[in-house]
């Protein structure tokens, strides 16, 4: 097991370095300068030499390989540098706002878990009944609805039922955490939504396959009670799968948030994301992207390690 | 004809779906003969007009009829989920033949790749591509934003049909390929291609449902397509938040739209992979 943790750790960055080089070329072919942007955005006239100086301050002029030198650096000593646009240093700007997101997407995932798996074994375990049918439905509409939509249809049925409507500041957990969570739930429920459908569609699918299995024939038949066969027998192996799902997902609900924050006046990393791109602000959205992809290359890891631990077939060598 | 006869009563579901799809194809194909106006025309006399006989859905701060904007915006979201879908999964499928069929080394490196690639939420790799290419719009089409709805599914369909390819690659008539001497390129094209059509043909359906999605998503952050189109993201974006009291039919209709044609996507996709694999097959 140590062994294989240390290859798998050593794995993973060749793809970081990768993954950082990457986010660093894609977005230095943009078209748009941010000093041009940030200067003549509002048709101000600004001369040549304001412009330059504006460039060298930023480091912009230096060339290519001596940028994405301090970019690397940066990333090993988590100095990004300042945002472009607002002037703060980057880690600042995200270290303010990424509990939030994370806080959000915290809670569809705990919603998931607890709605989506038990929802998902009952469906498989009554296969064909009306609760799988119910389920059924509820998921496919659940993959089709968009959060952002989801999130609007939130607010409008708040709105007109208890003229209740986003507010525009935050509270955070520790200040008020009734009026944190009254605030939180709404986009957590748009999209958590998503999140459980995908859930419950494969715990179901996975439920149905390990109960036609041979050693759930030979555990029936050994008399035991059907509640003893599912529990002790079927569950463990059902949800092993589950598990890489609610790691993937969790991931990629970072950007679902993207969207639907802006639905809820929420400043998280996903307002910030956008943001960002509309300021062309490279140093911003460099370290946003890395964030994500460092954030879903370690739940993978960490979901792939769990395996191992739960899972005793699974030899690493 | 036969076929799709069974595939109707062995996949209700599915059918069901198709017929969706191909209403919404109807109303992207000849918008003029389903919607009874124009939707960039302006009225301000029927300005966030509720639903009514004159306008079946009701009408936007513009007084634009949103039943018709609803069928021209069909013509968006298909147009930009079928071809981003197409151009993602084409190129996703030439890689993963490609890296399936040369293995070894190849193989290894084009994998570190992908993986690369998919550590990117496909929101985020979308609207970094979109922040990078500034818009193309050619035949009131916007390349560069199919090309940013292409590019997340690349990785995704190479995956599934490099999985595909391998046990492709293990059959004979591949070995007997190689022996009469035939170049990489027209055993991996003419011969292991058209054996891993079925698994493409379901990437392709359900990234189209995926590209329509994000399509929307893109437009209603001010990424994609951009006025006076008509496009189900943008009608919900931007001011459109500000009549939630007055005009909420602004907001639910085109939500409803953009479901209902992702939901007939997954449904058909769904069918088409149970249609196809046995396995899953009664």
């Amino acid at each position: 097991m140590g062994s294989y943790l240390l290859k798998r750790l050593l794995l993973v960055i060749p793809t970081l370095l990768g993954v950082a080089v990457l986010v660093f070329f894609m977005l230095r072919v943009v078209p748009g300068d941010v000093i041009e942007l940030k200067l003549r955005g509002d048709g101000g006239n600004v001369s040549a030499q304001v412009v330059a100086e504006e460039r060298e301050r930023l480091g912009l002029n230096r060339p290519l390989y001596v940028q994405l030198g301090y970019w690397l650096k940066g990333l090993v000593t988590l100095d990004f540098g300042i945002s472009y646009w607002t002037n703060r240093p980057v880690v600042e700007e995200i270290g303010i706002r990424v509990g939030l997101t994370l806080q959000v997407a915290i809670m569809s995932a705990v919603i998931a878990v607890f709605f989506a798996i038990p929802l998902g074994v009952l469906a498989g375990l009554y296969r064909n009944s009306w609760i799988d049918y119910c389920l059924r439905v509820v998921t496919i509409a659940g993959l089709a609805v968009p959060s952002f939509w989801l999130g609007m249809m939130i607010v409008l049925g708040l709105l007109s039922l208890f003229s209740w409507s986003p507010p525009v500041t935050y509270t955070p957990f520790y200040v008020d955490p009734i009026a944190n969570m009254s605030q939180l739930i709404w986009p957590a429920l748009a999209v958590g939504y998503r999140y459980s459908a995908v859930v419950a569609r494969l715990v179901r699918s996975s439920v149905i396959e390990v109960m036609s299995e041979d050693y759930i024939r030979t555990a029936r038949a050994k008399g035991l009670f059907e509640r003893t066969v599912v529990i002790r027998h079927a569950l463990g192996n059902a949800l092993l799968p589950a598990l890489t799902v609610v790691g993937l997902e969790f991931a990629f609900l970072l950007g679902g948030l993207v969207v639907t924050e802006q639905v809820f006046n929420l400043n998280g990393i996903g307002r910030l994301f956008v943001d960002a791109v509309a300021h062309h602000d490279f140093n911003l959205l460099q370290a946003l992207v890395m964030l994500i992809a460092v954030m879903f290359i370690t739940i993978n890891l960490l979901v792939d390690l769990l395996y191992g631990v739960l899972d005793p077939r699974i030899l690493y060598k | 004809m036969n076929s799709m006869m069974r595939f109707a009563k062995t996949q209700p579901l599915g059918a069901v779906g198709f017929l969706i799809i191909l209403l919404i194809l109807i109303a992207a194909c000849a918008p003029q003969w389903l919607a009874p106006y124009d939707p960039v025309e302006i009225d301000f006399s029927a300005m966030l007009t509720g639903p009514s006989a004159s306008h079946w859905l009701g009408a936007d701060q513009f007084g634009r009829d949103i039943f018709s904007r609803l069928i021209y915006g069909a013509r968006t979201a298909l147009s930009i989920g079928f071809w981003s879908s197409f151009l993602g999964c084409t190129l996703g499928a030439a890689i993963g033949v490609a890296s399936a069929y040369f293995g070894g080394k190849t193989d290894l490196l084009v994998q570190r790749l992908i993986d690369i690639l998919l550590s990117f939420p496909v929101i985020v790799l979308a609207v970094v591509v979109v922040a990078m290419l500034s818009s193309k719009v050619v035949a009131g089409v916007d390349l560069n934003l199919i090309l940013a709805i292409a590019l997340p599914i690349v990785p995704r369909a190479a995956r599934v049909v490099r999985a595909a390819t391998l046990s492709v690659r293990e059959m004979l008539y591949v070995d007997a390929a190689r022996a009469a001497g035939y170049s990489n390129w027209r055993i991996m094209f003419v011969h292991i291609a058209p054996n891993v059509t079925a698994p493409y043909l379901i990437v392709l359906t359900s990234y189209i449902a995926q590209a329509i999605l994000l399509e929307a998503s893109l437009s209603f952050l001010g990424l994609g397509v951009t006025e006076p189109t008509a496009a189900w993201g943008l009608m919900l974006s931007g001011s459109a938040t500000d009549f939630y009291r007055e005009a909420p039919w602004m907001i639910v209709f085109p939500g409803l739209a953009i479901s209902l044609s992702v939901f007939a996507f997954n449904l058909f996709g769904d069918s088409l992979r149970d249609w196809f694999d046995p396995k899953f097959r009664g």
